[in-house]
């Protein structure tokens, strides 16, 4: 890779060890993707959730927080994903004073390193949206399609470590999604079936992404008749990155860097599409799918709700009860929180039973752990991206919309 | 004889050790119990297997970007891969190699290494030249 003089100074330690292991790693990983220099990047998105982490990762991290406060700052704001457990509400789902005093110390050495703790993996609705062409250094997959597809922002899929390491140098290894040449659609989907809730707009990104399966895949979806919302799109670049491990896809129409199909494509003929039809959906749910049976735990989250999501699960439970036998929880950010409290959206959620967590995910918060302690197994989800995830741990998932998830809750059964 | 193949330069020292190969994919987070040491989602066609000291031959890397993180808690337990070979690796699984200083090739010259290599095969790997050896055929 090409190094500017300061990259130089940093990989000399003349910045400090911090920082001179910051751009080591970055020039590993751009080596092995033959990225020919560095590009600057305006934010950096940390994904460190204390289950990931480990007793290593937690104190790997405290090494880099003891450096020298001048060593040791990051360059450029930098913020987190959702943390692996919410101090307020983490005793309401049984999750250990362990769990919350490794969560403390991850805490305490990413503040020593200047990283701001948004804790949210939906900072593009509400810490500052990226901007078409600007690049940065997403962690969380969702995070980085949507902003790469409906911001027209410039991001690969980055780990923690990465992304770490793009705040502290300020900049990130020029491959993938950051060239033009990577972001031409690849594949071309026909959409014969109009998604209507976030659950369809989920399903079907998890169609395109069991079909994709590449992170080098660019999916484009045509024949869609109405603009999609933000939450609609959320959901759907969720489930298509979990399934199919995506970071770009294009809608002609709607997302910035397509404005026609032939765009879509950069100017070359668009390949044969595959159509995506009501018997898709219908699969897709049925493979998902139990009725009759008693749900454990019901779960909005991944990504976190947004404040009319909040608003709409408040909606639907007021005046109703959630049944005593079954669990309902609401994952969104710090700032949506205290949206919600004041204008009383947590108030009506809890009166009816509801537990409303911040700045978790609910996967990424010891998952199997809960699971045991609550006895949970059977889960119900309007999100198609945790239905794909939480199987591993030891979970049973369906998929339903919002709407039928609390009827579910009230009945404490699956409607 | 052994049998030299090239592919891209890659990530890690040279290390030399025992094929364990499947056509599919990895993720640290949804197919390992970390713990045990062994593929646990039940849908894997490596399920049941342990991972420990083994050179893994897979596809590709799927999954979230945990994977980044998971790579390094496993090689600070002694429960890592010795070594991993995909046919083309992602972002995630590159970056985790690279943190955890764990050794990672791919892109083959002459196609997919879960095709080339077989379980048993004992290899050496040699990212910085960009070279695999079958040095016993299984």
């Amino acid at each position: 890779m090409r190094l500017t003089e300061e990259e130089q100074t940093m990989l000399a330690g003349e910045l400090g060890p911090v920082r001179q292991w910051a751009v080591r790693h970055q020039i590993a990983v751009g080596e092995f993707f033959d990225a020919p220099d560095f590009v600057p990047v305006g934010q950096a998105h940390v994904m460190a959730d204390t289950e990931s982490l480990g007793e290593a990762g937690v104190a790997w991290l405290e090494g880099l927080a003891a450096a020298a406060p001048a060593h040791r700052r990051v360059r450029i704001p930098t913020i987190t994903d959702p943390r692996g457990l919410d101090f307020a509400s983490y005793k309401r789902l049984k999750q250990t004073d362990a769990m919350a005093a490794i969560e403390a110390r991850a805490i305490a050495a990413f503040e020593a390193l200047g990283v701001l703790m948004t804790n949210t993996c939906i900072n593009y609705q509400t810490i500052l949206p990226p901007v078409r062409g600007e690049h940065l250094a997403l962690g969380d997959t969702g995070v980085v399609i949507y902003s790469n597809s409906v911001m027209g922002a410039r991001s690969n899929f980055e780990g923690g470590p990465s992304a770490l390491a793009g705040g502290l140098t300020g900049r990130t290894p020029r491959y993938g999604y950051h060239l033009d040449a990577h972001r031409a659609g690849t594949l071309h989907f026909d959409v014969q079936h109009q998604p209507t809730d976030v659950a369809d707009w989920g399903a079907l990104g998890g169609i395109v992404g069991r079909a994709a399966n590449s992170y080098w895949q660019v999916p484009v979806m045509t024949s869609l008749e109405a603009v999609p919302s933000s939450d609609q799109l959320k959901h759907f670049g969720a489930a298509l990155a979990s399934f199919g491990s995506v970071a770009l896809f294009h809608m002609p129409g709607v997302t910035p860097e397509a404005p026609s199909l032939r765009e879509a494509f950069h100017g070359r003929a668009p390949p044969g599409a595959t159509p995506i039809s009501k018997a898709d959906f219908d699969a897709f749910y049925a493979s998902y799918a139990a009725a009759g049976d008693k749900v454990d735990v019901v779960v909005f989250a991944a990504p976190q709700l947004s404040l009319f999501e909040m608003s709409q699960v408040a909606g639907l439970l007021d005046g109703r009860r959630i049944h005593a036998d079954t669990s309902l929880i609401v994952a969104t950010s710090p700032e949506i929180k205290f949206a919600a409290d004041r204008m009383g959206l947590t108030r009506r959620i809890e009166e009816a039973g509801g537990v409303v967590a911040a700045g978790v995910c609910f996967y990424q918060s010891y998952a199997r752990e809960m699971a045991e302690a609550n006895g949970w197994r059977r889960l119900l989800t309007n999100s198609a991206k945790l239905v794909n995830i939480i199987a591993g741990y030891g979970y049973e998932p369906m998929l339903a919309s919002m709407e039928r998830c609390i009827d579910s809750a009230v009945a404490g059964k699956i409607l | 004889m052994p049998i030299v193949l090239q592919c891209h330069k890659g990530i890690g020292p040279a290390v030399t050790g025992t094929a364990l190969v499947a056509r599919d994919n990895f993720s640290a987070r949804y197919d390992l119990d970390r713990l045990e040491g062994v593929f646990s989602r039940p849908t894997h066609k490596l399920y049941g297997q342990s991972y420990v000291g083994q050179v893994l031959v897979l596809v590709t890397a799927k999954g979230g970007v945990a994977s980044a993180w998971m790579l390094h808690e496993m090689a600070a337990r002694g429960m890592a891969p010795k070594a991993i070979v995909f046919d083309r690796a992602n972002t995630i699984l590159a970056q985790g190699a690279a943190f955890a200083e764990l050794t990672l090739v791919d892109r083959f010259a002459a196609g997919d290494p879960t095709v080339l290599i077989c379980t048993g095969d004992e290899l050496r790997i040699e990212p910085a030249e960009g070279l695999v050896t079958i040095l016993n055929r299984a």
